[in-house]
């Protein structure tokens, strides 16, 4: 992804949290995350400490609350699931709104919707800050494999031509009448499949003859380290901090 | 299917991390095998592919639709260790990126929808490919087992899990039964879908699909407008073949017949009582666990179910255990018979 091509998942911004190294941002997502899933869920206060901690974050981010609670929608199918706990697990009965609901079932949809949701929006305030490029980056420099790091970066590179391929076969297709209505209609999407992977298998292949053409070895060169000061890591570690303290607090209290 | 933070508990994950860890470390060796030094822009482009594929909605009856899952797919087309791989990094991006299953569960969604996937739909095709006639066709069907069998698999493998480090108290009876009822639905579509593109495929670039490197076509002649086979040398070739799958092709056919006969009884089974959504049913369930007061064991959710719940779950297990039986069976049966027989493979190969 060249400059000015940034990713839609990404908000442009100066922020303090957007300067910040992105593997500093990783272990201290990942850190949070962590803490979070660990505290006891019948700390409740604890939670709601939590999403405070992540409104500041998204606050200093410069991250509008629209744009963060329209990217929480993708958690939407295990709310679902979670909505249904009270109803299926069984245990203790209560009334709530007129509904007959079982208390543990109502324990269980709670520590999954709460968690959850305060997992996906960090990562959500995550990769709203951080760019594609520097992420992988980051990763890199966590540690992760280098080929791994390609792997994904290619992966990222290409996935939006890949992606545009299948949608101009989608149009190309609808354009001629075709509607994918039932079970009859699956031999035509699975003949779009086998062709979206020649067609990748294919780039993949002139890719790497032209990578080779052009002195590939196997490796990448680094031509940006990232490197964070001391500053920077205690700036990052802040919100994780902050949230084993609540953490703690959550499990004495 | 993706898992999100919270639902297994801490030390579960942790142990479900490193599992997909070292199964991507070994997946990484195995892959610079599988596409010979290319691994970095081909493995992501690949991956890239996968992504793609699951935006690409298939309908089922009833307005609602489904996607597909790939590890089957990818396992077939580009060899198990690439699949693991690709479909490893796909979750990655997916965690990072778009919050798409948790961070904490990432171990977890690896473990289950890479690496169950992946090494049960592989091995599956591997084992049926070994003994069905080395045709085209045969590699579809394979194709379409493997990948009806992978998707409940994942589902019992994230059952397990479950098992032991769920945080909720959902009964495991009734989990199992969910997830695989939906998932042996989601499994048929991902199986159709899977042996469509894998015949697609096949018929444009036979050379492309890891699975379907054994797969000479004989050299046919037009003559006078029919075809017919060039004499001698490859007529020569499939016999040591046939020789060697005479005893084991009458019930290795059997057994496919069966689990194929099975995975469409209980689909049929499962059409109706849909686990996950007959809300009103599982409170009516709900009520029996009360009266029998010993919801703790998930032997009692067995007892307390009706008579139907109670077939389906245990005709579905039934299903999933001949799958990973036949799985690991003709997995070794594979590993065992290719030690033995390294010379003519390699040469049918016809590999760089």
């Amino acid at each position: 992804m060249g400059a000015g091509h940034a990713h839609r998942l990404y908000r442009h911004g100066h922020s303090p949290v957007h300067r910040l190294p992105p593997h500093c941002k990783l272990v201290a997502v990942l850190g949070f995350v962590v803490v979070v899933v660990s505290t006891p869920r019948e700390a409740l206060w604890a939670f709601a400490l939590y999403a405070v901690l992540l409104a500041a974050v998204a606050a200093v981010a410069r991250v509008p609350a629209g744009f963060l609670l329209k990217r929480l929608a993708i958690e939407v199918p295990f709310v679902a699931f979670a909505l249904l706990m009270p109803f299926v697990v069984p245990g203790e009965q209560t009334e709530l709104l007129g509904l007959t609901v079982s208390v543990p079932g109502l324990w269980g949809a709670w520590n999954v919707l709460a968690k959850g949701t305060l997992g996906v929006a960090a990562s959500v305030l995550l990769a709203s800050t951080t760019e594609l490029r520097s992420l992988l980056l980051g990763l890199q420099r966590l540690r992760l494999p280098p080929l791994l790091v390609q792997i994904a970066s290619f992966m990222l590179r290409y996935g939006d031509v890949i992606t545009d391929e299948l949608r101009r076969m989608s149009i190309a297709r609808r354009s001629r009448g075709f509607e994918a209505r039932g079970v009859r209609h699956w031999g035509v999407l699975a003949k779009t499949a086998g062709a979206l992977f020649i067609r990748s298998y294919e780039r993949g292949e002139r890719v790497h003859l032209a990578m080779v053409s052009r002195g590939y070895t196997g490796t990448m060169p680094v031509i940006d380290e990232v490197t964070a000061s001391r500053a920077q890591w205690a700036y990052a570690c802040a919100l994780p901090v902050l949230a084993l303290g609540v953490c703690l607090l959550g499990w004495t209290v | 299917m993706h898992v999100p933070d919270g639902f297994i508990n801490a030390p579960v994950s942790a142990v479900a991390g490193v599992v997909a860890a070292g199964a991507v470390a070994v997946s990484l060796r195995g892959a610079r095998r599988e596409l010979d030094g290319r691994t970095a822009p081909l493995a992501g482009l690949v991956a890239a592919f996968i992504f793609a594929v699951q935006m690409l909605n298939f309908p089922v009856a009833a307005g609602t639709s489904g996607h597909l899952l790939g590890g089957a797919l990818a396992a077939i087309l580009v060899g198990p260790y690439t699949g693991v791989l690709c479909i490893a990094v796909v979750l990655l991006m997916q965690g990072i990126l778009f919050a798409d299953g948790g961070l904490t569960a990432l171990g977890v969604n690896i473990t289950v929808m890479g690496v169950v996937t992946v090494v049960v739909a592989y091995a599956l095709f591997r084992g049926l490919t070994g003994v069905l006639p080395r045709t085209r066709r045969s590699t579809t069907a394979a194709a379409f087992v493997a990948a009806l069998v992978s998707v409940p698999a994942a589902a019992v493998a994230f059952t397990a899990l479950y098992a032991i480090g769920g945080t909720t108290d959902v009964p495991l009876g009734k989990v199992l039964t969910a997830m695989v009822g939906v998932h042996v639905l989601i499994g048929i579509g991902e199986a159709a879908i899977t042996a469509l593109t894998v015949g697609a495929v096949l018929a444009v670039r036979p050379d492309l699909v890891h699975g379907a490197q054994g797969l000479a076509a004989p050299l046919k002649l037009r003559v006078d407008g029919a075809l017919v086979d060039v004499p001698a040398a490859p007529a020569a070739e499939p016999a040591p073949a046939a020789r060697g799958r005479s005893t084991r092709g009458v019930w290795a056919t059997g057994l496919v017949a069966a689990l194929l006969l099975a995975g469409f009884v209980s689909y049929y089974a499962s059409a109706s009582p849909d686990g996950l959504e007959k809300v009103a049913a599982d409170k009516g369930i709900d009520e029996n666990v009360k009266e029998h007061g010993a919801a703790d064991s998930p032997l009692a959710d067995y007892g307390v179910k009706d008579i139907s719940d109670a077939r389906l779950s245990g005709g579905l297990a039934g299903v999933i255990g001949v799958g990973v039986t036949v799985a690991v069976g003709s997995g070794v049966f594979w590993a065992v018979h290719r030690r033995r027989r390294p010379e003519p493979v390699a040469g049918a190969l016809g590999s760089d």
